[in-house]
């Protein structure tokens, strides 16, 4: 059982008023969080300082521009306690940079929610998604998959927060729109809501409904996987997916886990010389330019698939539209299934190239 | 025409070997004269470790026949546990080549220590007549690579 606090007020509201408190009461600098940046209903991530400003933050609403994981990893530590609005996967990447040492735990109040997905983002000429949305909300009451979400959020299985120090309930929550369950899942979460209104509970995150919904996504999990497998197979395969790759390394910019701002694939180190090109080709007869697309996502792959946490955003900016999400959550659901590890579970556990035992893969090396 | 081609088809491997053993080992095999077929070519590196996946793949990409990584056994590490991690690597690269069914048999990690240039010879010939029947590296004729 874990202890929660239930606000009679829809959870946007509770969570806007919980922030109020937290920055009247100067316990907080900040508070990060989505907000609509005008009548368009374009949305952004924002620090928000002044209270007054905090009608425009929108929490929970269904999108994501960036992965805020990338953002908080820009700018932690922080000096005084901020808190955050994150969605599980962000807040899974955000742990996985602190074990890269690209930003600490420190001075953040991590509030994250139970996600049922988000919608793609917006491209010219696209539909916006506003028609679907309060379908969506209906969903999320009910526990289903909404239409018009992302694909990678239609098959993600890990929409309850891992380390959230307060958790918002909104899947499967009848009435949503007029109570708001906060799981308070550490002494910091009760320090910061101590005197926030409210009747204390003791109640389980997880319901049937999760369950069944867990279920239902790792039904469209195997669907999506058994289409992909189809797909691709030897260097065939390859060509099939990633042969229109426009080579705009984009998927690795948006990538949470991809910091590294002296990319290998951006370097010199695989630039082709004239002679270079020259022996290729007539070796080849013919070769592809840019060369090597395919080799910087199968690098990718390789250097840290393993760490994916399936937030999708690269398939999301993808110009050529290559499922690369479903590519690195396939491929690293087999490579951390190997070393028992899930991305962003818990700080501690040590990235999987970085330690051994001695006794593993003894088959290996002939 | 082809069956011809892959008759007289002589591999080109492409062998990472650790400073501290394996290619003293290929020294020794030299030393004691034993048959080693001269498919190998042989890049010293200072720890099996030192061997990035990147760097595997740029051979394969390269058009190398077949790859060879060897270094200390497990545990006799010059460095303690460079081969360890090595291990992993390894592991990590052969399974993302699986699950996209990429064949990884072109691939091939071995421990050689220091004395065992007889297992050296071994090694490097039995990989070559193994590359020697899967053919030519695919990527060669195929200018998407």
């Amino acid at each position: 059982m874990d202890r929660l606090m239930k606000v009679n007020k829809s959870a946007e509201l509770a969570i806007i008023d919980f922030f109020r408190l937290l920055l009247e009461n100067d316990r907080v600098s900040g508070i990060f969080t989505l907000r609509k940046i005008n009548k368009d209903d374009s949305v952004d991530y924002c620090l928000v300082t002044d209270e007054n400003r905090l009608d425009e933050a929108i929490p929970f609403y269904p999108f994501m521009p960036a992965n805020a994981g990338q953002i908080l990893s820009r700018f932690s530590p922080m000096n005084k306690p901020v808190a955050v609005v994150i969605k599980p996967c962000e807040l899974r990447a955000f742990i996985e940079l602190v074990k890269r040492e690209q930003g600490t735990l420190d001075n953040f109040l991590l509030i994250s929610y139970s996600c049922a997905g988000v919608f793609p983002i917006i491209k010219t000429g696209d539909e916006p998604f506003e028609k679907f949305l309060p379908s969506y909300w209906e969903t999320v009451k009910r526990g289903g998959i909404s239409q018009g979400i992302r694909q990678t959020c239609k098959v993600c299985e890990h929409f309850l927060p891992m380390n959230a120090d307060i958790t918002i309930s909104l899947i499967g929550e009848n009435k949503l729109d007029s109570e708001c369950k906060m799981f308070l899942n550490t002494d910091k979460a009760k320090e910061f809501a101590k005197d926030f209104e409210g009747e204390m509970l003791e109640e389980d995150l997880e319901s049937p409904v999760i369950n069944s919904l867990l279920t239902k996504r790792k039904g469209e999990k195997e669907d999506l996987f058994t289409e992909l497998s189809s797909k691709y197979s030897g260097l065939d395969g390859m060509i099939n997916i990633f042969g229109r790759c426009i080579g705009c390394h984009g998927c690795s910019r948006v990538c949470p886990i991809c910091y590294c701002t002296l990319c290998d694939f951006e370097s010199h180190n695989y630039d082709y010389s004239a002679s270079i090109l020259e022996r290729e080709i007539s070796q080849k007869g013919a070769l592809r330019l840019p060369p090597d697309t395919i080799f910087f996502h199968l690098g990718r792959l390789i250097h840290m698939s393993f760490s994916c946490i399936g937030c999708g955003l690269c398939t999301e900016v993808c110009p050529a539209n290559i499922p690369v999400s479903t590519l690195f959550i396939k491929i690293g659901e087999e490579t951390a299934k190997m070393f028992d590890y899930i991305p962003g579970r818990n700080v501690k556990e040590a990235i999987p190239v970085t330690v051994f035992k001695e006794e593993e893969f003894a088959e290996l090396g002939e | 025409m082809g069956e011809v081609k892959i008759n007289n088809f002589k591999p080109k491997i492409v062998g990472y070997l650790c400073n501290w053993c394996t290619y003293a080992a290929a020294d020794l095999a030299g030393a004691s004269r034993l048959d080693i077929k001269p498919s190998i070519n042989v890049i010293r590196v200072m720890c099996s470790s030192r061997i990035d996946q990147n760097l595997i793949l740029t051979t394969f990409f390269g058009g190398a026949d077949g790859i060879l990584i060897a270094g200390c056994h497990p545990g006799d590490c010059h460095y303690d546990k460079g081969n360890y991690y090595a291990r992993r690597r390894y592991a990590l690269l052969k399974k993302v080549l699986e699950t996209l069914k990429l064949d990884p048999e072109r691939l091939q990690l071995s421990w050689i220590s220091a004395a065992e240039g007889k297992r050296y010879a071994t090694v490097v010939n039995e990989f070559t007549e193994r590359i020697r029947k899967l053919g030519p590296n695919p990527i060669n004729n195929n200018s998407y690579f």
